[in-house]
């Protein structure tokens, strides 16, 4: 296991392992109402991003999947900084990571630290990124830094101006 | 090379010979976007004369011109194009994934002197492609002013579908031609990017690069960014925001296979800077 802290070498790395296995990362996304003559839902990039080696892990992507002939991906790349860091080098759809667009709402995704896109996630420091595209609207990113993994509970969050409303983020140990 | 292509590049000579004797003219190729997604996007051109960076003031180039190098080496053709009276269109289809050169490139040599009545001549004449036999039988051996100057000429853009790969960094080692260190096709507003310029492809000192944000319309300065090329022959750039930008490079020096004394080289390119 890359990630156990030297301190917890030995004796106290069976417990660690037990919390490990218990760790989770929630993040919410707030797609916020908008009044607006044309709306189409959001498309919105989910991912972790190692501020050492720039490394992306993607969580989850809401995009138009299920269009004819893929024209959905069409407005993958409006998600800009997605789309440089990670997005182009990926054949959409991926399994388990996309998902359909979501329209006004709030909504909690939870991922346990077993899952595969966590279980093997160096130690480090991150930053969660949400970036969400609206076609004939505008994109926004927000970005919260994190640590991982915790040994103890973190908590932040941070507030979209436009396209999103409160992004949250919280790990259990 | 197909015979279009020939018939094209006679063309292209007429084009910039024309484009050169207007000097304030800038030439170029603008695509709408220079970043895809999706399944076989299509990339759009306005292919023009300007004096605006960029609107269609001044003349149309022909889209005939035009070659495509896909991102496997192989040739595609331009399609739907039109000459309209300001400016050439025409769309390319990204069928690969990866990053498309769209070009036009000639080289040649250009000669000037005055004949035995002391009139004027010159070689090749207005609107005519360079050609080498021609050049033989034309230009004298000897006459009063002649000069002979080894000319090259290109003007191109890059589009990519999904990630740029990295055929775009190679150039064919003739003529004046712009060798990205940053991907072309990966440029954002707050990073730099550098660009080495080569004649007949050894780096050059000298060569003098002007780039110009799109919009100069609605502003009262060009706001230009000027450069010359260090020892290594690169450039690098700062950019002012995001958006496309014109991009023009000039060299000459006196290094000049004879009957040339000099060689000169111009070249123009269209970049998409994104936002951060």
């Amino acid at each position: 296991m890359s990630f156990v802290k030297p301190l917890l070498l030995g004796a106290a790395s069976g417990l660690f392992a037990l919390h490990a296995s218990a760790a989770e990362l929630r993040v919410g996304v707030e797609i916020p109402e908008l009044s607006v003559a044309e709306y189409h839902k959001p498309y919105v990039a989910i991912w972790l991003e190692n501020k050492d080696n720039r490394e992306v892990t993607n969580l989850e992507v809401w995009y138009d999947a299920g269009m004819e002939n893929n024209k959905g991906n069409k407005w993958l790349k409006d998600m800009r900084q997605w789309w440089r860091k990670s997005g182009r080098e990926l054949d959409m759809p991926v399994d388990g990571i996309t998902a359909a667009t979501r329209g006004p709402g709030k909504y909690d995704i939870s991922f346990e630290a077993s899952d595969a896109r966590l279980k093997d996630l160096p130690a480090g420091n991150y930053q969660l990124r949400v970036e969400a595209a609206r076609e004939v609207g505008g994109r926004e990113l927000i970005s919260i830094p994190f640590s991982w993994p915790v040994d103890k509970a973190f908590t932040a969050s941070k507030s979209g101006s436009k396209e999103l409303g409160e992004v949250a983020l919280s790990i259990e140990p | 090379m197909k015979p279009i292509k020939l018939m094209s590049a006679v063309v292209l000579a007429g084009a910039t010979l024309m484009a050169s004797q207007v000097n304030a003219h800038r030439a170029w190729l603008l695509p709408d976007a220079a970043s895809f997604s999706g399944e076989k996007p299509i990339a759009t051109f306005d292919a023009a004369v300007s004096n605006e960076i960029f609107n269609f003031d001044h003349f149309a180039l022909d889209p005939k011109q035009f070659q495509v190098t896909a991102p496997d080496g192989s040739s595609v053709e331009v399609e739907n194009g039109a000459k309209l009276r300001y400016r050439g269109v025409f769309d390319v289809t990204l069928k690969q994934e990866g990053t498309y050169r769209v070009f036009t490139a000639s080289q040649g040599m250009r000669a000037m002197w005055k004949d035995a009545d002391g009139k004027r001549q010159m070689y090749p004449g207005r609107g005519q492609a360079f050609d080498q036999a021609e050049f033989d039988k034309v230009v004298p051996k000897k006459a009063d002013g002649l000069t002979v100057s080894q000319f090259s000429r290109r003007l191109e853009t890059f589009v990519t579908n999904g990630t740029p790969s990295d055929n775009a960094m190679t150039v064919s080692g003739k003529g004046f031609e712009m060798k990205p260190v940053t991907h072309p096709n990966d440029l954002y507003a707050g990073e730099e990017a550098t660009f080495v310029f080569l004649m007949d492809g050894k780096p050059v000192k000298g060569a003098e690069v002007v780039l110009v944000r799109e919009g100069t319309r609605y502003r009262d300065d060009q706001d230009s960014i000027e450069a010359k090329t260090n020892a290594k022959g690169e450039i690098t750039v700062e950019w002012r925001g995001a958006g496309r930008y014109f991009m023009e490079a000039e060299y000459e020096d006196n290094k000049a296979k004879a009957p040339a004394t000099e060689r000169k080289g111009s070249y123009s390119l269209v970049l998409e800077v994104l936002p951060e």
